[in-house]
């Protein structure tokens, strides 16, 4: 399964960076959170994947999933959240002032 | 020692000061104080029985790096040249520069230069040598560009700075080598190691950048084309710096290196080769021109070269003589330098096509002249210093060691041949530059001021130097054994004993070479019209100022589009680069190291559901990168979101589950929210090969992660910590769901610090929706 969990990161990796790589805001913003969702994945198959419950404490269950990724999957969660918004405020904004949401347009004058 | 080094310097911080202190008395009569007390300080060190004195400093002892002074005959005569022609120099500008000048400014650059020079010939330690020594590049620097309203001055100064400042950095590379090979950072020690040096396998390379550096540094062909640039700078400067004391820098540093290196047959080429050609050739371009300045700089040129050909030479009598014309030629080129700086500031032009006739109008300075120049030509004259270190070269150069080298062995044949022709042409410049200026007609019409007789002041300083010039050539021995000697003997390593006299009867070759010198000589100057033509053909368009131009030019040129060829603003292109060059580093390790690993004895099991949502999560993926409705394309990152929060759940991570969940939720509400204002996706009108490689970067980005997962995931070096969470998380946690202990008690500081993440994007979104630009708002 983790060959399987490992390819379809690598997918989503692939259509991230396809999208980060066009001009439109939009498709960036898109892209970067298909890189996020692949980071995650990335993370959760690392911890291994082998059937365990659920890690919250019981008297009656031995074998637990790794808790360790989950943690630092659930930080990356919240982070990569704040940074979308913000970006997409920024995008927001940037195509209002500037009147476009091509990358390509948007360079700085020398006169600035 | 120390405080003789950096008293210059200390006097420089108060310059500033008492130039606005006394405005009626001019600044250089305090300047004056510093070299002065100088030289005082060491001409007791003149005598008979002298033995080098060394003194230790601390400066950074973990480094071996201190201001060690040593003081050997060497060092001496360069240190008297110093401080002596620095008073001379000194007096001289008092009366040369006005005090509507900003006299301030260019004093503590002088005193600055003094200090850097004391320090350069007096450092023992190769790492304080080099520090002085890039100081006098940067003063030179300054004082080349004192004028810096003017274009030429900025120039000269610029190319003077690269030119020394590349040759300094070869030798400080030199230096380091020297250092790590006998593992000290003293000369001397150094001279005790040659045999060390000598047979280590960097030893050409060591000799190739410190001769770099000597050879920038004293304008030795090809890198003179700096010094005549350098006579933007005010006479005074033109005189001290690139006459007498800093274009003998290079001068110093082979003459201090020569008892390690002068045993290499391959010192004797380089030096005496590189010198003779700029002999013949500074002396040769400086009957071309037409500026006094232009001429007194070739014909520095030339005679640097003859210096660093008899320092090639290596045997007893040419470092002798060799010595004894870094003494004559201090005297006599410091004159002639103040009297061209007299003619400029009495005339109004350096121009020696407008100049003629001057001698009775300035009677003084055209006496002074005629010593000056003739004692330059070396006009066998029994009052002219000049004549015999020419006549020591000559015989110098008629004695030269049997080499291994068989081209070692060419050159020494040739080189009594090429220093009488080089010399030919050192007296053609001399009588022209002396008889051009000061006999002939009288043109007064096309002068810019009436030339009168310069006041005694400024007349001071070159009859002392003439004097001088006389001094020594009535009565050469005076210098001799007390001062000279000891000089020579501490650049051959042995005792010399030398006694100069005029006359060595008609049985010495060297007095028919000098008789030829100036038989031809004369011949040449008298028909100097009917031959001047030559300079059309040879340089002719040759010209070794637009090699440096054209270099400089290119290396503009060229830098500037490879910056703009990467640089070109784009963002698409950046990203393209940092990812190839991940991507390409990456597998470049993988399959240097050979890390691709393959082990599927740990796997989970493959279920059909979960193959089904990661099917469903790939798709829509894809389906991202095609869709142009906006809508569609934020319903398909959804499917992806909740397809990830589906195999949380499967994967037993319930709390991952929740918040993914809520927060793909709001993620796509705030992108309905924000696409809403954003204009439509368009279709991507780009040209197949921009999609071809948009294509390659990502699906090699892709596969490398993939890579990486599988490797990673197949190589399981130790064991994981998490058993550690799950033991002690009821215990020492005091509760039950792991991962909440670990978020906030194990590892609490994480979410502490994404809080404020949360907290900054939050106060970022408001800021950027609030607070507009009123300006620019539209």
């Amino acid at each position: 399964m983790e060959i399987v969990m490992s390819i379809l990161a690598g997918i989503l990796f692939t259509t991230g960076i396809y999208n980060l790589l066009q001009k439109q805001m939009l498709r960036i913003i898109i892209g970067t959170a298909l890189i996020s969702h692949g980071a995650h994945l990335f993370i959760l198959t690392m911890g291994e994947l082998k059937r365990g419950k659920p890690p919250v404490l019981s008297d009656d269950i031995v074998n637990y999933s790794d808790p360790l990724p989950q943690a630092l999957i659930l930080t990356s969660i919240v982070i990569s959240f704040g940074v979308t918004s913000l970006l997409l405020v920024l995008a927001y904004r940037a195509s209002k002032e500037n009147g476009t949401d091509n990358m390509e347009k948007l360079r700085g004058n020398e006169n600035d | 020692m120390l405080f003789a080094v950096f008293l210059p310097v200390l006097l420089a911080i108060f310059i500033p000061y008492l130039s606005k202190w006394k405005e009626n008395i001019h600044t250089g009569y305090f300047v004056l104080l510093a070299p002065l007390a100088v030289f005082l300080y060491f001409i007791p060190h003149i005598g008979n029985d002298f033995t080098p004195i060394i003194q230790s400093f601390n400066w950074i002892p973990s480094m071996d790096i201190g201001f060690d002074f040593y003081l050997d005959g060497l060092s001496l005569l360069f240190v008297l040249l110093i401080s002596g022609i620095g008073t001379l120099v000194t007096l001289y500008s008092i009366f040369y520069l006005h005090t509507s000048e900003r006299l301030d400014q260019f004093y503590v650059y002088l005193l600055i230069f003094m200090t850097a020079m004391f320090g350069v010939v007096l450092s023992d330690n190769v790492f304080v040598l080099y520090a002085f020594w890039e100081l006098t590049s940067i003063s030179s620097f300054l004082l080349i560009g004192y004028w810096n309203y003017k274009e030429r001055s900025r120039y000269g100064a610029l190319k003077s700075m690269l030119i020394t400042i590349f040759g300094g950095l070869s030798m400080f590379g030199g230096f380091i080598l020297l250092t790590s090979i006998t593992g000290t950072t003293s000369i001397q020690e150094m001279i005790e190691q040659t045999d060390t040096i000598l047979s280590s396998p960097y030893f050409g390379l060591i000799l190739a950048l410190l001769l770099l550096g000597a050879f920038t540094k004293s304008a030795q062909f090809p890198f003179h084309i700096w010094l005549p640039d350098a006579m933007e700078a005010p006479t005074p400067v033109s005189a001290y710096l690139h006459s007498a004391t800093m274009v003998k820098a290079g001068i110093f540093l082979v003459a201090r290196f020569s008892p390690i290196f002068s045993e290499s047959d391959w010192f004797f080429v380089l030096v005496s080769g590189f010198g003779i050609i700029t002999l013949i050739w500074g002396s040769f371009m400086a009957v071309r021109q037409t500026d006094l300045k232009g001429i007194l700089a070739f014909s520095t040129i030339s005679q640097l070269g003859m210096i660093m050909a008899m320092l090639g030479f290596g045997t007893k009598l040419a470092i002798y003589a060799a010595v004894f014309h870094i003494l004559n030629h201090a005297t006599f080129k410091g004159s002639l330098f103040m009297i061209a700086g007299i003619v400029d500031h009495e005339s109004g032009t350096r121009d020696i096509r407008k100049l003629g006739g001057l001698a009775t109008l300035m009677p003084i300075s055209a006496t002074l002249a005629f010593f000056g120049t003739f004692s330059m030509a070396g006009v066998p004259l029994p009052f002219l210093n000049g004549f015999y270190s020419k006549e020591l070269f000559f015989d110098a150069s008629l004695e030269l060691h049997e080499s291994s080298i068989a081209f070692a062995n060419v050159l020494a044949q040739a080189i009594p041949y090429l220093a009488v022709f080089g010399s030919i042409f050192t007296f053609v410049y001399s009588m022209y530059l002396v008889f051009g200026t000061f006999m002939g007609k009288k043109k007064l019409d096309q002068l810019p001021a009436k030339p009168h007789e310069a006041p005694v002041g400024m007349l001071i300083s070159p009859i002392i130097l003439v004097v001088g010039v006389v001094i020594i050539g009535l009565f050469p021995n005076l210098v001799n054994s007390t001062f000279l000697a000891h000089t020579a003997e501490a650049i051959y390593g042995a005792p010399v004993e030398k006694h100069v006299q005029f006359w060595h009867g008609w049985n010495s070759p060297p007095l028919y070479m000098s008789l030829v010198v100036v038989g031809f000589g004369t011949v040449l100057a008298l028909t100097i019209k009917h031959w001047s033509n030559i300079y059309q053909y040879l340089p002719g368009k040759l010209s070794l100022n637009k090699v440096y131009d054209f270099l400089v030019d290119q290396f503009e040129k060229t830098s500037a589009r490879i910056t703009n060829s990467y640089m070109n603003g784009s963002l698409n292109r950046y990203m393209s680069l940092i990812l190839i060059a991940i991507v390409v580093c990456t597998f470049g390790i993988l399959w240097i190291t050979d890390g691709f690993a393959w082990d599927t004895s740990n796997l989970a099991e493959i279920t059909l559901h979960e193959i089904l949502i990661a099917a469903a999560m790939a798709v829509a993926a894809i389906f991202t990168i095609f869709t142009i409705n906006k809508v569609a394309s934020i319903l398909v990152l959804g499917v992806v979101g909740y397809g990830l929060s589906l195999l949380f759940i499967l994967y037993s991570a319930p709390d991952l589950a929740l918040t993914q969940l809520v927060v793909e939720t709001i993620t796509v509400a705030l992108f309905l929210l924000c696409f809403y204002h954003l204009p439509k996706l368009r279709e991507r009108n780009e040209s197949k090969t921009k999609k071809l490689s948009n294509l390659i970067i990502s699906v090699g980005f892709g596969a490398m992660m993939t890579i990486i997962a599988i490797s990673a995931h197949s190589t399981k070096l130790f064991e994981k910590i998490s058993d550690y969470f799950l033991e002690t998380s009821h215990d020492i946690g005091g509760g039950d769901n792991v991962v909440n202990v670990i978020l906030v008690d194990m590892r609490g500081i994480d979410t502490l610090f994404e809080i404020v993440v949360l907290g900054i994007a939050a106060l970022a979104i408001y800021g950027l929706i609030k607070l507009r630009n009123k300006k620019g708002a539209k």
